[in-house]
């Protein structure tokens, strides 16, 4: 007889299964990304116009430190990592993770570790208040007393990523279904594979780097204090070194999930399968060598400044190949655009423009007068939001009539589509204007000049946040009342391993290993 | 002085309100004009949607660049998207088409992998050249330290013969304007009590760096920004080819008033800059001057008055009732004994928000701000500290 799941708060609290786990990880993620958003909400309310109106400039700071730090590791993160537990077994016909007692370990440790970061906000002096990027000195000798909870709780979390990787990197090199060579597992399952090592290899990094603040702010060293003999802009080498494969760690399973979508509404295999792989690892590759891009302006000498230009530079080769392998999966193919495949539309589109602006600023002397502006921020917010974000749209409402065996409203689907797009775009591509122009980011307050693209701003954010709404309330209402959809094949165009199970998944999958036919191409 | 900076000011209205949703259209049409047409030549409102060539050679050829990337990027934009919405359009399944099983071409793949290279080969060049000329620190005809304090800026001019000219600049902007309470003027955030003085067509160089965290000096229009670490000294120049007056803002996250630390350089011709060099001299003779002075309580408190709402009032606030920092009304600090007053004031607190003002207001001031705090806000110490007292105490 099946082994179904335990009953009451127990199942959740000690469960091994993935598909649980993945569970969790997604909806604590979705938490997150309300949390997040909601810090974003206030920015964007207080920059509605010039002066101050809402809060005062030092909880601002609190806002966008906050914002920053629950977004990329609250939100985003753990999405992937929650769709990977979902569907790295299911793709590889596995059973479940290689290491499902650290699994649930993994997951449980980040909700402490966020509620200390969230309650950092009640405390004495407030929340962090130095960005996410919390340079040094500012985050060391200047820093409210909470600093410590922030370096406890970027502990945490780093632990749990990382044992986060290594049961993903466990698990495909050990428990692929017979027959599964490397070439033949999907891309989702590739991009995954190398984002845990990335993972494994800069996470140390960031946990080092937190480490001597703790030091330096509690027992008297200088690692980022000249006055000691130390180096602020040595902070900065090592928090990129760890940041800028950060950028790909976010965005690599994005790229999986749309290489695993859009030859699905296209009725048409992936193009350039091979292709992709290497470009991904390139990117990996490239990842490493490029950190100090984020530093122009720190005073490096121009030999320096010059190498890393080019190795930025490089970085649009690979992704270039792997926009026109998108394109080109679509191109001859027999399109439909059901809600997954209008995110990753958006995704495509939105994606390429973040890249276009990237390879700007990779453009040293240019990147002088972006840096530090808001043509940063329009950046990353599009390769971030329009990267990570929507992908993971697309992903939920994909593989949602799997996960439930409900099948959500399209409509509604694709009325967030709609008003996230629009209201993406009216947010964040004033946002190049204004850098342009000379608006710095994290400025509380702005000149007069400013004032009409922040107001466009902040009512697009209104407008995509609101959009968020209509997302939880489609997916509850699915899970609570959708149409029961049985087809194991949810999706006519739909391929992989994971279309092979019952609908909705079973508890358990993949007891017995399925076959894998020698002769059909990955999927 | 209407430089570049001033048109881009020019479409503001006193304050926005509604009247900007209505604006939202217009402003997107500008925005769609200055990727379709002629960025720069158009002139006028562009700057506020571009960025801007500014006044020196280094910067038009960073605008340069700009154009050529972003135009670069539009070509192969529109080359992909083309592609890609042909396939939405005519390869859909509602046409009723049959979908190709093609999934590689070793040619094609290799082609858009080595025409991109090429093309980044094609930017690296002028990238580089750019570049090497923005390091060229040769041949600078003046020095200026530019220090970064929380938050306001120090400039020192080095001479050779070591009469250096030295003074801070703070955003002039009211408070009554940031929280909304007076109308707010055309340079609103972009104005300071005392603008950097740089003459015309001569090679300034900037040491840059900071006293307490690290900040950014930014001039957009004469092509600079450089962060200012604490501890080390970074350079940077710029070469003005055009007089006016030129703001900018720090661009490095700094704490609380990051947001509120203007840059304001006035470029002026060098006999203009001459002569604003000789009284700045003068007045530092001055100051030596009074140091020697004795006032009376009166001329103590209405300078100390001054100088408390320069320095002092945005942390303890307009009437000494505290906000950032402690009260001063009733504090055991200024009601009590005048050393530990003095030590405080030149030295400032250690690990906390108060800097050390020793050097940062002369000893005239220093004076003044203590006597001013001993004997306003009720606190009727009924004490007085004269300049001669500052420099004592300074001397240990």
């Amino acid at each position: 007889m099946a082994h179904g799941p335990a009953k009451g708060i127990s199942r959740w609290l000690f469960t091994t299964n993935h598909k649980d786990i993945g569970t969790m990880y997604l909806w604590f993620s979705f938490a997150m990304f309300i949390l997040g958003g909601a810090f974003a909400m206030i920015i964007r309310a207080e920059l509605f116009q010039p002066g101050m109106q809402l809060v005062e400039p030092a909880f601002f700071n609190q806002m966008t430190t906050l914002h920053g730090l629950v977004m990329v590791f609250g939100a985003i993160m753990p999405s992937f990592v929650g769709l990977a537990n979902w569907l790295i077994p299911m793709m590889i016909g596995a059973p479940d993770m290689a290491l499902p007692r650290m699994n649930n370990w993994s997951f449980w440790i980040l909700p402490p570790a966020f509620l200390m970061l969230a309650s950092t906000l009640f405390m004495e002096g407030g929340a962090p208040a130095f960005g996410w990027t919390f340079y040094a000195p500012l985050s060391t000798t200047y820093a409210a007393p909470s600093v410590t909870f922030f370096i406890f709780a970027i502990h945490i979390l780093g632990l749990s990523s990382i044992m986060g990787s290594i049961n993903i990197i466990a698990t495909v090199m050990n428990m692929r279904a017979p027959g599964m060579s490397y070439m033949k597992m999907p891309l989702f399952v590739w991009t995954w594979l190398i984002t845990a090592f990335l993972l494994v290899a800069v996470m140390p990094v960031l946990a080092g780097a937190v480490t001597m603040m703790l030091m330096d702010i509690h027992f008297g060293t200088s690692f980022f204090s000249a006055a000691g003999g130390g180096d602020p802009v040595l902070f900065q080498h090592i928090f990129w070194f760890f940041g800028h494969p950060e950028v790909y760690i976010i965005i690599l399973p994005a790229f999986g999930v749309v290489s695993q979508i859009i030859p699905a509404f296209s009725r048409k295999p992936l193009f350039g399968y091979d292709s992709m792989v290497y470009a991904t690892a390139a990117i990996a590759f490239l990842s490493f060598i490029v950190w100090a891009h984020h530093m122009y302006t720190v005073g490096m000498p121009v030999a320096g400044e010059l190498f890393f230009m080019y190795a930025t530079m490089l970085i649009a080769v690979p992704t270039g190949v792997k926009v026109f392998n998108w394109v080109s999966t679509m191109w001859r193919g027999a399109l439909s655009f059901e809600t997954p495949m209008l995110f990753c539309l958006g995704f495509l589109v939105l994606f390429t423009i973040g890249g276009f602006t990237g390879l700007m600023l990779s453009i040293a002397p240019a990147d002088f007068q972006y840096h530090d502006s808001y043509f940063v921020v329009a950046h990353f917010h599009y390769v971030m939001v329009a990267g990570a974000v929507f992908s993971m749209s697309a992903a939920v409402y994909y593989w949602l009539p799997k996960w439930c065996g409900k099948m959500y409203n399209e409509t509604m689907g694709k009325t967030h589509f709609w008003i996230s797009f629009v209201g993406f775009n009216i947010t964040f591509f004033p946002q190049h204007f204004v850098g342009l122009a000379g608006m710095p980011r994290r400025i509380p307050d702005y000149a007069l000049q400013f004032a009409d693209f922040n107001m466009m701003s902040s009512i697009g954010a209104f407008i995509y946040g609101g959009s968020q709404i209509l997302f939880l309330y489609n997916v509850v209402a699915t899970i609570v009342a959708g149409k029961p959809v049985s087809d194991e094949k949810v999706w006519d165009g739909a391929e992989g391993l994971e279309w092979t199970v019952a609908t909705p998944a079973p508890y358990h999958t993949f007891e017995v290993p399925p076959t894998i036919d020698p002769e059909h191409a990955h999927s | 002085m209407q430089g570049t900076i001033n048109r881009a000011l020019a479409p503001i209205t006193k304050q926005q309100g509604t009247a900007a949703l209505s604006k939202l259209t217009a402003a997107i049409f500008t925005a769609m004009a200055v990727f379709a047409g002629s960025a720069h030549s158009a002139g006028n409102d562009t700057s506020s949607v571009n960025m801007s060539p500014g006044v020196t050679a280094v910067g038009q050829s960073i605008f340069d660049l700009h154009m050529i990337i972003l135009w670069i990027c539009v070509v192969i934009g529109v080359a992909v998207f083309a592609v890609m919405f042909y396939s939405i359009i005519y390869h859909r399944k509602s046409r009723g088409v049959v979908p190709a099983q093609f999934h590689e071409s070793t040619k094609v793949e290799i082609a858009w992998t080595v025409v991109p290279f090429l093309i980044l080969i094609g930017m690296a060049v002028p990238a580089t050249s750019t570049l090497l000329e923005i390091y060229d620190f040769e041949d600078a005809e003046m020095d200026i330290l530019v220090t970064g304090y929380q938050w306001k800026w120090k400039y020192e001019y080095l001479n050779e013969d070591g009469d250096n000219v030295t003074f801070f600049s703070n955003l002039q902007t009211p408070q009554s304007e940031i929280y909304n309470s007076a109308d707010k003027n055309e340079n609103y955030l972009l104005e300071v009590d005392e603008p950097v003085v740089i003459p015309v067509n001569t090679k300034v160089r900037f040491l840059v760096t900071a006293n307490d965290v690290i900040h950014a000096w930014w001039v957009p229009e004469l092509a600079v920004k450089k962060d200012a670490v604490p501890g080390f000294i970074n350079e940077t120049w710029t070469l003005a080819e055009e007089e006016g007056i030129y703001r900018g803002q720090c661009a490095e996250l700094c704490g609380k008033d990051h947001g509120f630390m203007p840059i304001v350089v006035k470029v002026v011709s060098q006999e203009e800059y001459a002569d604003w060099l000789g009284d700045k001299q003068e007045e530092a003779a001055q100051v030596r001057e009074l140091m020697a002075q004795t006032f009376t309580m009166d001329e103590l408190m209405a300078r100390g008055k001054e100088v408390y709402d320069r320095a002092c009032l945005a942390c303890h606030g307009a009437n000494g009732e505290g906000g950032v920092g402690n009260a001063i009304a009733g504090s055991a600090v200024a009601t009590g004994e005048l050393g530990q007053h003095l030590n405080i004031g030149i030295n400032g607190v250690a690990g906390s928000a108060m800097q050390a003002f020793g050097g940062q207001i002369n000893d005239v001031e220093m004076a003044a701000v203590i006597t001013y705090q001993r004997n306003a806000f009720g606190n009727n110490m009924g004490d007085m500290v004269q300049p001669i007292d500052v420099f004592n105490y300074k001397k240990g």
